[in-house]
């Protein structure tokens, strides 16, 4: 399918590319790997008349990690350099898992963590261990700058809290601190390139043998990644047992909201979260920090 | 249109020219360069059948604008053969019977340059992983993984003589 037409703009600095996105105001979309954008574009769901390339911008590709802070991942960082970054892979293994389960090897070669959640799919990846890790968005307009608690980030599909000319710089990720752990699940028919029938995220932090806190994140079953609190206030106070894990799951399946479609129907969908929530969180313990 | 100029590395050849901004990479290769080998298959980075290197990585060409390659180098299949020589992996696709129709054929190659770019001594399960965003519907990938395998190895004493 062929691309409607539109301007190509070379961004070269933040303050330039927000003032064109704000000036274009809903006519304008925001381009990094450009792997889901071009799409949305030739399919006529982005009705924009300027495309606006982040990518000649300095200073949006690293993956800076602070010690007793956390990490920072730019704009520009991509979901393979993600996957692949040993930093990442030791301190918080869930993330380059979640950015590995992302389409295929090509995409992620191209596509970008920032743009796997400003595209605000239910199913993507990266966005429940976001959540789950109590993530913040970065993000510039003009010369302002402001930070958006991943959890007020997605307000529905393809909708999130950005403004005509918001920019996201980055999303900074809080570390595991002694007695946290994190993981990420992901369940679809074929290991790569699917979309995600479910994806459960989870962080746990562990008190003495008992769960102190806990944060239990799903994807693909709302029109946002959801949190799921009741099956957090279950496991919270108590130590981990089969019989707990089992009550936790059958609380977050019954706090998702998943519909039927192509690829699993709502009851499937309903018991996997069930499943992958057990999975999760035991995979989260046993990987504690 | 808008239209504009870009300066960039095709094949190992350096060139400039005028492209549309609407333009996908695969397009512009086909239309424009006349360069057939990238195959237009699902269009939306699902098939990999238009994989083409950016800059050393394997990147599906319908999900990337012409404009994008400015300042950049791309390889497409017809850069991979060396002064009449076949690589090793296009050798060992060959010699193993990795292809039957061989649509899919180009874009394999491409993901499997990268794949032993960024790591020449996969695993098979890499090997899938690394190919798993290229639909082959002919062979069942088993003669294509042998073939990625068969050549790491060929590369690996090629790079230790």
């Amino acid at each position: 399918m062929s691309l409607p037409a539109f301007d190509y703009v070379k961004a070269g600095s933040l303050q330039e590319a927000s003032q064109l996105a704000k000036e274009k105001a809903g006519k304008a979309v925001i381009m990094a790997g450009g792997t889901d954008v071009i799409l949305l574009l030739k399919d006529r769901v982005i009705a924009a008349d300027t495309v606006i390339d982040i990518k000649g911008i300095e200073g949006l590709n690293e993956i800076a990690y602070k010690e007793g802070e956390g990490f920072r991942i730019g704009a520009l960082v991509t979901l393979f350099e993600l996957q692949s970054s040993e930093v990442i892979k030791e301190k918080l293994p869930a993330l380059a898992d979640a950015a590995h389960y992302v389409a295929s090897a090509q995409i992620r070669r191209k596509g970008t963590m920032v743009g796997n959640i400003c595209n605000a799919s239910p199913s993507a990846d990266t966005a429940p261990i976001l959540l789950a890790m109590n993530a913040v968005v970065k993000v510039v307009n003009g010369e302002e700058k402001k930070d958006i608690p991943i959890g007020e980030f997605f307000k529905g599909v393809k909708k999130t809290a950005l403004q005509p000319g918001d920019i996201v710089t980055g999303v900074f990720i809080p570390e595991l601190k002694k007695n946290e752990g994190s993981a990420y699940f992901k369940h679809a028919v074929r290991k790569a390139m699917d979309l995600a029938i479910v994806g459960v995220g989870a962080w746990v932090k562990m008190d003495g043998g008992k769960v102190a806190d806990c944060r239990i994140t799903m994807g693909g079953v709302g029109i946002t990644p959801l949190r799921a609190y009741n099956a957090e206030k279950i496991l919270i106070g108590n130590a981990i047992t089969e019989e707990l894990l089992e009550q936790a799951g059958v609380a977050a399946s019954q706090e998702c909201k998943p519909i039927s479609d192509v690829r699993a129907s709502a009851e499937y969908r309903t018991d996997m979260i069930r499943v992958y929530t057990k999975r999760a969180v035991k995979k989260a313990v046993e990987t504690l920090a | 249109m808008a239209k504009r100029v870009i300066s960039f590395k095709l094949n190992g050849v350096d060139r400039d020219e005028l492209v549309l901004d609407n333009m996908t990479m695969v397009d512009f290769l086909r239309k424009q360069m006349h360069l057939t080998g990238t195959k237009r298959g699902c269009e939306e980075g699902e098939c990999g059948a238009c994989t083409i290197l950016l800059d050393g990585k394997a990147v599906t060409s319908c999900t990337m604008l012409a404009v994008e390659a400015d300042g950049h180098e791309i390889v497409t299949i017809e850069g991979v053969r060396k002064d009449g020589v076949l690589h090793p992996i296009q050798k060992e696709f060959i010699d193993k019977w990795a292809l039957q129709c061989g649509f899919c054929t180009p874009g394999m190659i491409m993901s499997a340059i990268s794949l032993l770019n960024e790591n020449p001594n996969p695993t098979e399960h890499e090997i899938r992983d690394g190919i798993a965003g290229n639909l082959c519907r002919c062979t069942g990938y088993v003669k294509i993984v042998e073939a990625i395998a068969s050549a790491a190895k060929i590369m690996a004493k090629e790079v230790a003589k």
